[in-house]
């Protein structure tokens, strides 16, 4: 499987990356390779593996319902970049 | 040329837990922003998040109590896209392994005939956080984020407004019944879009579709898809085309507007959330969550029908909501006696009125039931008559006093003395010559004047059945 320029500058849009030309043609070319390798993993059989998901053996991980103590205001917004009264506050937007 | 319409359904539900899907944050509305949060609602690098138990048993019993195959393993994905209610740049969420999918619901048209709306799908997620769009920012609220959401997605099987609307109050009457979710639309712990499209009648191909958004009632959907029906037809009968968008609800204008976002298709790249180890939902948990629904809405029908020999439409009405109908199952079984058909009409007929007029529900109404049982019987032996009791009623629910005094204070009860009668009988017969003169040239309209015109005279007070007797024996 190959990769164009194109599809590079569109993940690198999806990640909010922004990618010189210089880049964008160097990573081009490294993912490329990469997905070479991926590519070899094709050429394996397979057939007797069962599909998977999740790395561990283990399912069903649940917690009960009962509240924990959440964050002050104060904490939760300690990181924010910006914030008005209790709210964070981010650049308008609306889609 | 005649439109098919063709409508689809995608309801979110907020399930009702005491803590959010991921974290222990408590979900507590009217909470101060950002009040309920925690590094892991928050998105913080290095946490990790555990699914809610509960949330896990909800979703179950709403996948059963719609006719739902249950995924044997399931798993959660990240739907991954960028928006300030979304800390951490994705959602969690389920792509090809839903919880459950391939289920239906029952509605029923105008004249009661059985419609089965197929459900696509019914998967796990979590809610956003909230936005205040202000003149130059927007301000983020993230206690609403994570709450463990459902999303059902309805088959395209609903060919008018109108079913749209049936289909949402059948699924909220359900679900009100497994007491899993508020299901309130104007406070948001219900959601609903719609996909629309129009096709000649007949044709196998879908039309290009709209999606609706912005609703916030039943009734808004119902509007929204009506207001679209005719605009698409209005297009397609202009011999128009126009491309697949995304319109708002304006409920002020009573306009859907188109969104002109961006286009392209949205790429969200999901994969499985490498936090989050799967479900394995084997069929004995499965069966214990079944044995223990309660009984839903067209079972609870079917037995109100079997067991109290109600019509449909009566039990219908009866059922459509759980608290009502245990109320009504409560006031049927203290009524004496087998027949059933006088305390059923007594709870459609005035008792539902009276609700309706004050606003409430039935189960609302502040009314001793063995008193009301008492008042029917007055009516049923005559002493008082319908219109009275229906009076008193209004009475009753406003004092609490019992039928007796309340018959006693207004002086209601009924005359049936035929001597008392025919006094007022004469009068009218006296002062209405021409209704006489028509009865006798046979219009049987004319005789049920004459005896309003006694129950006038009398204060309502006379026995209707006496009158009419009495009328009829000196005018034939």
């Amino acid at each position: 499987m190959s990769i164009d320029q194109e599809t590079v500058k569109h993940i690198a849009h999806l990640s909010r990356i922004e990618l010189q030309p210089k880049e964008l043609e160097k990573l081009s070319g490294q993912l490329h390779d990469i997905l070479g390798f991926i590519d070899k993993i094709s050429s394996l059989d397979i057939d007797k593996v069962e599909p998977t998901s999740h790395i561990l053996p283990i399912s069903n991980v649940l917690r009960e319902d009962t509240p924990h103590v959440s964050l002050s205001p104060e904490k939760a917004l300690e990181n924010a970049p910006s914030r008005k009264g209790e709210f964070f506050s981010v650049p308008k937007i609306i889609e | 040329m005649n439109y098919q319409t063709v409508i689809g359904l995608e309801v979110h539900l907020q399930l009702k837990t005491k803590t959010k899907a991921f974290c222990g944050c408590a979900i507590d509305f009217g909470k101060a922003p950002n009040s309920g949060t925690c590094p892991v609602c928050l998105g913080f690098p290095g946490t990790l998040p555990v699914y809610n138990k509960e949330a896990l048993n909800s979703a179950i019993k709403v996948a059963l109590a719609f006719n739902c195959q249950i995924q044997e393993h399931t798993k959660f994905d990240r739907k991954n896209y960028f928006y300030p209610d979304l800390p951490k740049n994705y959602q969690i969420s389920q792509f090809d392994l839903p919880l459950s999918r391939n289920g239906h619901l029952i509605i029923f048209d105008q004249e009661h005939q059985p419609k089965r709306i197929g459900i696509t799908r019914i998967h796990l997620e979590e809610d956003a956080g909230k936005l205040i769009h202000e003149a130059d920012s927007s301000l983020v609220d993230f206690n609403r984020t994570g709450i463990p959401l459902l999303e059902i997605v309805s088959e395209p099987d609903l060919n008018s407004p109108q079913e749209a609307f049936d289909y949402l109050s059948s699924l909220k009457s359900i679900l009100e019944y497994l007491d899993v979710s508020d299901c309130d639309m104007e406070k948001g712990s219900l959601r609903c879009d719609a996909n629309i499209s129009l096709r000649p009648q007949g044709a196998k191909e879908l039309g290009v579709k709209t999606e609706l958004k912005n609703m916030n009632s039943f009734k808004g959907v119902k509007d929204a898809l009506t207001f679209e029906v005719k605009r698409q037809t209005e297009l397609l009968q202009a011999g128009q085309n126009w491309q697949q968008e995304t319109r708002l609800w304006d409920v002020q204008k009573g306009i859907t507007v188109s969104m002109r976002s961006k286009e392209g298709a949205k790429d969200y790249r999901y994969f499985p959330d490498p936090d989050l180890a799967v479900f394995i939902i084997n069929t004995p948990m499965i069966s214990k969550i079944k044995a223990g629904l309660p009984e839903l809405p067209q079972e609870k029908m079917r037995r109100f029908m079997r067991d109290y020999s109600l019509s449909e439409p009566d039990a219908k009405i009866l059922v459509s909501s759980k608290n009502d109908a245990r109320f009504a199952e409560d006031c049927i079984n203290r009524y004496p006696g087998k027949d059933k058909k006088n305390i059923v009409n007594w709870l459609i007929g005035p008792l539902l009125s009276e609700a309706n007029s004050r606003k409430l529900e039935l189960h609302e109404l502040d009314l001793d039931k063995n008193e009301l049982i008492n008042l029917i019987g007055f009516v049923q032996r005559q002493e008082i008559s319908l219109l009275s009791a229906k009076t008193i009623l209004t009475r009753m629910i406003d004092s609490r006093k019992s039928a007796q005094t309340l018959i006693t204070e207004g002086n209601l009860l009924q005359i049936s003395d035929t001597a008392q009668l025919e006094q007022v009988i004469a009068a009218v017969i006296r002062e209405n010559e021409k209704s006489v003169a028509d009865f006798k040239a046979g219009k049987t309209n004319a005789l049920m004047f004459l005896v309003g015109q006694v129950m006038k005279k009398s204060a309502g007070k006379a026995n209707p059945k006496v009158v009419t007797d009495l009328i009829k024996r000196r005018l034939v």
